[in-house]
């Protein structure tokens, strides 16, 4: 679904190796200390990061070149993914027309994806009338209605308190069953990953590892992972 | 890559106000004598030019700092409304202010009549004295701005410590002030220096004779009385040479122009507690209240007395100056825009370098070249009020630029990853994005450009025949003829004018959604 081809990615003196595949429909946790490259690696998948060499290729298309909206891939940052001058239908309409210029099915289609996570009647606040937890199911919305067959997720919850992150993380899987996408998502935490997914790459030193089922790496983490878990 | 907001509107803007500066410029130039000569009427004129600005920029600057320090120290009722006075001048019309000036200080002025009271005769503030006096009423407040800014940014911590420690004034002084100072006064000497070195307005009405003329006043006058082009061009080579080579050598030192920011927070200060300071402080802030509001209230005063004995020519006037001005300031929004766009994506100091571009063209300068240029083919009168409209856009345009390129980087910073991973680009870029999140400081940009254009006194009068006028044109042809009352009003009325215009932008920026 996804392979990253001998990818090498260079910013000043650092540099980060990755070379791996993902099966389609697979949710995928990216562990590593903070500072490894975990972003960086995300970034350049998404097409924010210029990448030194290498290819990206998702569903048998290389994206290496094409710019961020125009690569099958859905994605989620830390923070700002919601303007907070427009209502949450409006940033969830993005979604669908970035031009946001939606027909009336496209309205009514706003509105379910809305309901679907638990925003019902929220068409009409802006971001900052609601909660950090809203806003993070708006966004969600906004990925559902993309329906791009690959999620990104660098950390949007981190903001959130453990209930309601672990609340979103299954709300996140629900979505991603629902768009049949295929989820890569940062995490620090290894409960996180070990709840939300079935695979890890553990990034470390510049390396990207390839991904590994996940009760299969925490029954016998690698040295750098055992010293990044502290057991 | 995708295509970026301003990518080709910014350089196709800028290279449009550079195309129309070049072509006045070598209009300008083929009508001057060749070789260039200059003989000891235009030397006079330049050393007056250059004498004027660095005194202006002197006093300005030297009672600025005691004025910035004590509003710095002190908190008091009216703090807020003083500051936000400061801020005035750049709204207010030129003409307007020379005409309160003149109410106030002039030869029949109120101090004059108060001295002649005691039977001593009346101050004259025509030539080097007016000129200096009326530069340092617009400059003053931009410098205790500029310097108030400076002492703001003094972490509140390091008061802390001078308060818990009992460091007297001067210690306070040496530790802390001096070495701000000494970063931003250079900058705003820099500034104020260039702004007056192509002072007209003040010049065409306090100035004048063979020894008060500036160079801006010379090409007008070699312009309008003896219509010697070739003259009017080796003066604006002259001018371009001065204000470009100043401006230039001060682009290094200019301070960032903060025309909104939160200059009315106060600071609890500990130092400088003594009676003998608070009194200083006192007397600097209320001098320069005195300084600035005496002028406005005797426009008020004599405006409100003299409403009533306008021509009919002034409503015409104030209509033509309205349309002039929303003219002017569409066509700044339209290469504003573009333009932010395009140097908030850039490095930082592009912004700089077009700031100085506007501070060195003078606008006389490209009013004598399109001049010439429309000259063989159409009666350069007809144009007169587009070409007005279009020459205040040009000099709007770098404050405005600088107040919306912060805005614009700051849109991109926080939002321009959001809008590339939802494909947002081109015009709904703009509509969805830039737009919004920009939208506060495009109104005041836009009330700032609107409020200067209605209240230039400069290109029109190259250009105008003695049927059309601005509203300060028109007022200053009401001075010219004695008829002080008519233009007592004529200046409320603009005055008026100014503030509406710039209060409509800028409250339609302020209800921004947020």
């Amino acid at each position: 679904m996804l392979s990253v081809e001998e990818l090498i990615i260079e910013q000043g003196d650092f540099i980060l190796r990755a070379d791996f595949e993902i099966e389609a429909g697979a949710r995928v946790a990216v562990l590593g200390p903070s500072g490894a490259g975990k972003s960086t690696l995300l970034g350049a998948i998404g097409g924010y990061v210029p990448l030194a060499k290498g290819r990206v290729v998702v569903n048998a298309r290389d994206v290496s070149g094409a710019p961020p909206d125009q690569r099958d891939i859905a994605m989620l940052f830390q923070d700002g993914n919601l303007f907070p001058h427009l209502t949450l239908a409006q940033n969830v309409g993005l979604g669908l027309r970035p031009a946001l210029r939606l027909t009336k099915a496209e309205t009514a289609q706003v509105r379910e994806a809305l309901a679907r996570v638990g925003l019902a009647g929220f068409e009409h606040r802006k971001p900052g009338d609601v909660s950090g937890g809203q806003q993070s199911r708006a966004a969600l919305a906004r990925m559902l209605i993309q329906a791009r067959p690959l999620m990104l997720l660098d950390e949007p919850f981190s903001a959130l308190g453990p209930a309601l992150r672990s609340e979103m993380l299954e709300l996140t899987s629900e979505v991603a069953r629902d768009a049949g996408a295929t989820v890569i998502m940062i995490t620090h935490d290894p409960k996180d990953a070990e709840r939300a997914s079935d695979q890890i790459v553990f990034v470390d030193a510049g390396q990207a590892h390839a991904p590994r089922a996940v009760a299969d790496i925490m029954a016998d983490p690698p040295e750098a992972l055992r010293a990044y878990l502290g057991v | 890559m995708a295509q970026r907001a301003g990518a080709i509107g910014g350089p196709v803007a800028s290279g449009a106000v550079f195309v129309l500066i070049l072509a006045a410029l070598v209009a300008v130039t083929s009508k001057a004598d060749w070789p260039v000569r200059f003989d000891a009427s235009d030397w006079a004129v330049l050393r007056f030019t250059v004498w004027q600005a660095v005194l202006s920029a002197v006093l300005s600057v030297a009672f600025a700092i005691p004025v910035a320090r004590a509003l710095a120290r002190r908190r008091f009722a009216g703090r807020g409304a003083l500051v936000t006075l400061l801020g005035a001048p750049f709204i207010l019309p030129v003409i307007v202010a020379v005409l309160g000036i003149l109410t106030v200080f002039g030869r029949a002025g109120w101090i004059s009549q108060t001295l002649g009271n005691f039977g001593l005769p009346p101050i004259s503030i025509y030539g080097l004295q007016g000129v200096v006096l009326a530069h340092v009423f617009f400059n003053m407040p931009l410098a205790t701005r500029l310097i108030l800014q400076g002492w703001q940014a003094i972490p509140a911590e390091q008061y802390r410590l001078v308060g818990q420690l009992g460091l007297p004034a001067r210690t306070v002084f040496q530790t802390l002030e001096w070495p701000m100072l000494r970063q931003v006064v250079p900058g705003a000497l820099a500034l104020i220096f260039v702004i007056c070195l192509t002072s007209f307005a003040v010049a065409l009405t306090l100035g004048g004779g063979p020894r008060a003329t500036t160079i801006e006043l010379a090409i007008y006058q070699a312009f309008r009385f003896d219509f010697d082009l070739g003259r009017a061009a080796i003066l604006s080579l002259l001018q371009l040479v001065v204000a470009g080579t100043a401006a230039a050598l001060a682009l290094w030192i200019l301070p960032p122009l903060v025309l909104q920011s939160g200059l009315d927070r106060p600071l609890v200060r500990w130092d400088a507690r003594g009676l003998t300071h608070r009194l200083l402080d006192a007397g600097w802030i209320g001098a320069a209240a005195l300084f600035l509001l005496l002028p406005l209230g005797a426009v008020a005063v004599s405006g409100a007395i003299g409403l009533g004995q306008m021509p009919s020519s002034v409503w015409a006037a104030t209509w033509t100056s309205t349309w002039v001005a929303v003219l002017s300031t569409v066509l700044l929004v339209v290469m504003a825009l573009p333009v932010a766009a395009w140097l908030g994506q850039s490095a930082k100091g592009s912004a700089e370098a077009i700031t100085l571009l506007g501070l060195a063209a003078s606008p006389l300068m490209i009013g004598t070249g399109w001049f010439i240029l429309i000259y063989p083919v159409a009666n350069p009168q007809s144009f007169a009020l587009p070409v007005t409209a279009m020459v205040n856009a040009m000099m709007a345009l770098p404050f405005a630029v600088r107040i919306l390129v912060p805005g614009m980087r700051q849109s991109f910073a926080d939002y321009g990853r959001l809008s590339r991973a939802l494909g947002v680009k081109g015009f709904a870029m703009w509509r969805i994005v830039l737009l919004p999140r920009i939208r506060p400081r495009l109104g005041f940009a836009a009330g700032l450009g609107a409020a200067m254009s209605v209240g230039d006194l400069g290109v029109v009068t190259l250009f105008a025949d003695p049927e059309v006028a601005t509203l300060p044109l028109q007022m200053y042809r009401l001075m010219g003829s004695y008829r002080t009352e008519a233009a007592s009003g004529a200046a409320l009325l603009l005055l008026a004018l100014a503030l509406g215009l710039f209060w409509v932008c800028d409250n339609w920026g302020r209800h921004a959604e947020r």
